[in-house]
């Protein structure tokens, strides 16, 4: 909200500096986001009068004008062509220095001089008006030779752009915020000038209204001026408005303007001839209803919306035969617009229930600076103050206008104040100090609440604060205004301790542990997008069920991912594209699975008031490596599980083969992670699918291996190792070495295999394979698998005869597998 | 009558279909295909033979023939898809590894070391002075209900305070009743909720993680970003703890010349409600244009729990009392490095992770 310095000080006395007074702003919470000096370089531009307008030869887009500014005719260029001989603008002389610190110079053009620029009102930074010069004669009764800012009786101003929080409705206008200053700086708040009705007869021999939804329609005053004459507004109120980023348009639709942002009261304007038997009534738009609003769109009415509970309420002003003429408190309809033949006028101020009026503004996307202040709750007692105070501006420049007696003021349902009991010890309770009862009486008064009694006081918000709740939650609101005008700042600050210790979680430790791990063995950790295309999803699972956006930004980000692959080989693309694909990348996050076809579906409260479960989608959160170097492949996958599995102390998960591995990954290059005890799945490893990559990159596609990890069912696995934390002391005796092959058939697993011969003798300590080989020596279906095994005891030195036993025991127990000895 | 140039068309047909079929590899059927569909087939000589016709039999010898050329064309490609798919299933074949077999020990991999991204390092550094504070961490799902994320948040359906957060709804259940998290408050829910059904209050614990605003991405925001929230529900907490938290904190992670302050803010979460900014950690306080020459900076917004918040909850306001507090993750991250562009930190180039250890 943008406020002039000037408009302030017309409610409170503000002698600060610019700087100050931010500060101070700021220190509301009124926020200053900008500060705009205006006015300034205006010093030099005076009114001239236009004597002779000429073309210059050769030249048809600038022509020659003689002004007078009171020294003598002076001949300038200029290119604007809405003005004829005898007509007012400013003039900035050769010198001046207009604001952006533009200097006029004498300039030659086309054989002729120009002795200064005449200037629109943009250029002087008046108005964004720049269809032509500013044509005084439309705002004031010029002098040639007059200084422009007396003429037009301004001063030189600053702006404040002021960022007003949702819970502050009342500060939405610049007695709002001179009402904060006043207080905090302890000065006394002016009212403003307000008019009184001067015509004698009644308004209702003359128009009527009524609330057929007291619900909807909290209030409903209606004023009836006669003798209106629609016109510009004085120089001074249309500058007012321009400093306060308004554009002026007329007398009446400007007086309307400026007490909205003078009070906080959006009004509107009827003409009443165009009003059906001089009636407006506020009542529930019925189904099948349209209006075409002032933008031109027929919109349908009482039509249910996409939000949470939204039926499709709509608060429509009807005429006096039920014709719809505006979304109440939103927009009005064109029919009853303000025109130059307007002669009476009939002038709505009113109450309607926020909840409706941001319900109606979002379903119909339509925001204006009437509804953003209703759907936030505009004080119920303000109509007819609102009312006087637009006759007053009016008046100005119609000063023949009548206001009849005795305004309409029709009454439906009103928030009623709340009045909330408050202690001192509340507010060291919530504050942590005390603050004195003769300071919290002068904060609350300065406000407008009202304050009954001592300790506990009794505090009734005024009817302007709609924010303030009632009960516990209003004492937290009043306690609010008390500490944000007493200063945030002059509040103590205390560290607090508790006996609970802080501690990560044994899943954070482990989430951190692991994470080091893949970065110290060469992961580059990536962060790819959460959102993806259908597309995206249909490479790992074609068709299957997916979670969507209902609102993306694109068609490209409207799918949660389920799997991190295609993000991590894509951004491995975009690396090996700059010439540096022989990098690992990993990420660590959440994919998502639909709930019908997720493994256990997540259900949470949900529903308006929390009252129903919800089935959400599965987040799983997984680890997934791409490694791209240039010799990594399936095998370094492995060798890269095996060293995490390792450093986290899992050690009975398998490497099985899979038949029919999940789509994305190599269809003969990859395997399972399977614990051993359980069957539970903790991932994958192996190689992508060279398919997909050549689908997802633009480069010589390379082997790319894979790691991913199901951290839910890995941090299980973690969570079992670390209850069983003991450890063995190795055999003091010599060890003994031994290898043996085996002839084996292909269906085997080598792991299971070695775990065999672990379980053969009691003196196996160990069993690696190191070597594996297959060729034509070997029958078919077959291959050597050859391992290392190590034998000792914990109470001798083995003898040749029991490492002699030991090996036969190992290669009879490979036979039950069908394993031989490679001879 | 002459004999019309199509008398043999069938015959050839069968013989060019026949031709299709009897490709067993891709490569043959590649180098068939001029002869088939190309411009050396029949169909091709035929085609240039119907120019010798009587115009109007020539409209409807050329429709004979374009129905030739589709069923012969429908055939080569079929033909190829499956000739596609088996040399496929070749190839991976003979690339046939049993990762059972794999001898780790003979893997040799290059010594390098990776980098751990930005934003989990600086999730890290944040978590470790919270803990040293006394607080624990919690984590918190990304999708939430409208009750979790909004209502429960005292942001009842259609309030304006939404405004404040532009969502992405999910297409599940009634409509926009399924969000991705806005911010990381929804945790705070669920952990008052947990902690009142198993009576295990008090809580001080902070939860980081990755939450989803509907914004164009630009050079400092992104559409996903990440937040740490705190929260602390006890007995005698009042704002003086508050604002000490956020000091000791502001001190612990940006170092002791930078301090921080508390403006008035509107949260529907908390009541009374603060913006906090820290001295500018770029000019330390003497004013630059990044901080708009005011010497500060806004981290975040934190304020007392309101008593709407503790009553949706089930925490009794008249023995408990509170306060949480919220900033981004990315912009400390930002502000700690310099970050210029916020997009750097999803364009995952191995220049930008390499910078940092």
């Amino acid at each position: 909200m943008k406020i002039p310095l000037s408009w302030l000080k017309e409610f409170v006395d503000l002698d600060e500096s610019v700087d100050e007074l931010t500060a101070i702003l700021d220190d509301l919470g009124l926020v200053v986001e900008g500060v705009d000096i205006v006015g300034e370089g205006l010093g030099d531009v005076v009114v001239a009068r236009i004597d002779e307008v000429r073309a210059i030869e050769g030249a048809d887009r600038v022509r020659l004008v003689t002004v007078d500014a009171g020294a003598g005719p002076l001949e300038i260029v200029c290119g604007a062509t809405n003005f004829a001989e005898g007509d007012h603008v400013p003039l900035a002389p050769v010198g001046a220095v207009l604001p952006g610190g533009f200097e006029i110079a004498q300039r030659t053009m086309r054989g002729v001089t120009s002795n200064g620029m005449l200037c629109s009102a943009r250029e002087l930074r008046l108005s964004d008006d720049h269809e032509g010069l500013f044509l005084l004669d439309e705002v004031i009764t010029p002098i040639v030779g007059q200084p422009l800012l007396a003429a037009l009786g301004i001063e030189a101003d600053v702006v404040f752009d002021i960022s007003v929080e949702g819970n502050r409705p009342d500060a939405w206008c610049v007695r709002g915020v001179a009402r904060d200053l006043a207080t905090r700086l302890g000065r006394d708040l002016r009212s403003p000038a307000l008019a009184t009705p001067d015509a004698t007869e009644p308004s209702s021999s003359y128009a009527s209204a009524g609330i057929d939804d007291p619900d909807l329609c909290g209030r409903l005053t209606v004023s009836v001026l006669r003798g209106v004459a629609v016109r510009p507004s004085p120089a001074h109120l249309a500058r007012r408005l321009t400093l306060a980023g308004m554009r002026p348009i007329s007398n009446v639709v400007d007086a309307s303007n400026l007490v909205m942002l003078e009070l906080g009261q959006p009004t509107h304007p009827y003409d009443a001839a165009h009003v059906a038997r001089r009636t407006l009534r506020a009542r529930r738009a019925r189904p099948g209803e349209t209006l075409t609003t002032l933008d031109d769109v027929e919109r349908p009415l009482a039509k249910p919306g996409r939000g949470l509970g939204d039926t499709g309420e709509d608060c429509v002003i009807v005429d006096g035969d039920d014709r719809v003429l505006g979304l109440a408190g939103i927009m009005g309809g064109a029919s009853s617009e303000i025109s130059d033949a307007t002669t009476d006028v009939l002038l709505e101020a009113a109450f309607f229930d926020p909840m409706t009026i941001a319900r109606s503004s979002k379903r119909h996307a339509l925001r204006s600076e009437a509804s953003n202040r209703f759907e936030r709750g505009v004080d119920p007692q303000l109509a007819l103050e609102a009312a006087a105070r637009f006759v007053q501006l009016l008046r100005e420049s119609n000063p023949e206008l009548r206001w009849m007696a005795e305004p309409l003021d029709e009454r439906g349902e009103l928030p009623a104040p709340p009045t909330v009991t408050l202690r001192e010890s509340d507010l060291v309770r919530s504050l942590g100090v005390e603050i004195e009862a003769r300071e919290v009486r002068r904060i609350l008064e300065g406000l407008d609440f009202t304050v009954d009694g001592t300790d506990p006081w009794s505090v009734t918000a005024p009817s302007a604060r709609l924010d303030v709740r009632s009960a516990a939650a209003g004492r937290a609101d009043v306690i609010e205004e008390i500490a944000r005008l007493h200063g945030y700042s002059r509040l103590p600050r205390r560290t607090p301790t508790w006996p609970e210790p802080g501690a990560l979680s044994e899943r954070q430790r482990t989430r951190r542990r692991l994470r080091d791990t893949v970065v110290d063995l060469g992961v580059h950790e990536a962060w790819t997008p959460t959102l993806g295309s259908d597309e995206d999803f249909d490479l790992l699972a074609a068709g299957g069920a997916r979670v969507r956006i209902t609102n993306p930004l694109a068609s490209e980000e409207s799918v949660l991912r389920s799997s991190m692959l295609v993000g991590l080989v894509r951004a491995w693309g975009k690396n090996a594209e700059r010439g540096l694909g022989d990098v690992a990348l990993g990420e660590l996050g959440n994919v998502f699975s639909h709930p019908e076809a997720a493994r256990a579906p997540r259900h949470t409260r949900g529903g308006a008031g929390g009252g129903v479960s919800l089935a959400l989608p599965e987040e799983n959160e997984r680890l997934t490596l791409v490694l791209g170097r240039a010799d990594d492949d399936a095998r370094t996958a492995v060798a890269l599980w095996s060293a995490v599995a390792t450093r986290l102390g899992v050690h009975d998960v398998v490497v099985r083969t899979l038949a029919d591995p999940p789509a994305g990954l190599h269809p003969t290059r990859a395997a399972q992670l399977v614990e051993r005890g359980t069957n539970r799945v903790v991932g994958y490893v192996g190689e992508v699918d060279p398919g997909l990559v050549e689908t997802l990159v633009s480069v010589t596609p390379r082997r790319l291996g894979v790691v991913d990890l199901d951290l839910d069912v890995l941090f299980e696995l973690t969570a079992d190792a670390a209850l069983d934390q003991f450890v063995s002391v190795p055999s003091r005796y010599p060890v003994a070495i031994i290898d043996l092959a085996f002839v084996v058939g292909d269906e085997v697993h080598a792991v299971d295999l070695a775990e065999v011969l672990m379980a053969a003798a009691d003196v196996v300590e160990d069993v690696s394979l190191f070597d594996v080989y297959r060729g034509e020596s070997l029958p078919a279906g077959t291959r050597s698998l050859a391992y290392n095994v190590r034998f000792s005891s914990a109470e001798k030195t083995l003898s040749e005869s029991d490492v002699a036993s030991a090996r036969d025991a190992l290669i009879a127990a490979a036979s039950g597998l069908g394993a031989t000895l490679r001879s | 009558m002459t004999s019309s140039p199509l008398a043999e068309l069938s015959t050839h047909v069968q013989d060019l279909l026949a031709r299709v079929r009897g490709a067993l590899t891709l490569s043959d059927l590649l180098a068939d295909e001029p002869f088939i569909v190309g411009k050396r087939s029949i169909l091709s000589s035929l085609q240039k033979s119907l120019g010798a016709l009587a115009p109007e039999d020539r409209k409807e010898a050329g429709a004979t023939l374009q129905e030739a050329r589709r069923v012969v064309e429908e055939a080569f490609v079929e033909r190829r898809r499956v000739l596609e798919a088996l040399r496929r299933a070749q190839e991976l074949e003979a690339d046939r590894l049993d990762l059972g077999d794999v001898v780790v020990s003979q893997v040799r991999t290059p010594l390098a070391v990776g980098h751990p991204g930005i934003v989990a390092a600086t999730q890290r550094e944040l978590e470790d002075v919270f803990v040293a504070m006394g607080f624990t961490v919690s984590d918190g799902p990304e999708v939430e209900s409208d009750w979790y994320n909004f209502e429960a948040l005292n942001i009842p359906p259609a309030h304006p305070a939404r405004g404040m957060w532009d969502t992405f709804y999910v297409d599940l259940g009634e409509p926009e009743t399924v969000v991705l998290r806005t911010h990381t408050s929804p945790t705070q829910i669920h952990l008052m909720e947990e902690a009142v059904a198993a009576g295990t209050l008090p809580i001080h614990s902070v939860m980081p993680g990755r939450c989803y605003r509907r914004d164009t991405p630009d050079a400092r925001h992104l559409a996903a970003f990440h937040q740490i929230e705190g929260l602390v529900v006890d007995r005698d907490i009042t704002f003086a703890d508050l604002a000490g938290v956020i000091e000791t904190f502001t001190h612990a992670y940006f170092g002791a010349d930078i301090s921080s302050r508390l403006r008035p803010a509107f949260f529907p979460f908390t009541e009374p409600s603060a913006e906090f900014e820290i001295t500018c950690t770029i000019c330390r306080g003497d004013g630059c244009r990044t901080c708009s020459q005011t010497g500060w900076i806004e981290l975040g917004g934190c304020g007392m729990l309101d008593p709407a918040v503790l009553e949706a909850v089930g925490i009794d306001g008249e023995q408990w009392s509170g306060f949480a507090f919220g900033f981004g993750i990315d912009r400390c991250a930002q502000m700690r490095h310099q970050i210029a562009d916020m997009r750097a930190l999803i364009d995952n180039d191995v220049r930008f992770l390499r910078q940092f250890s």
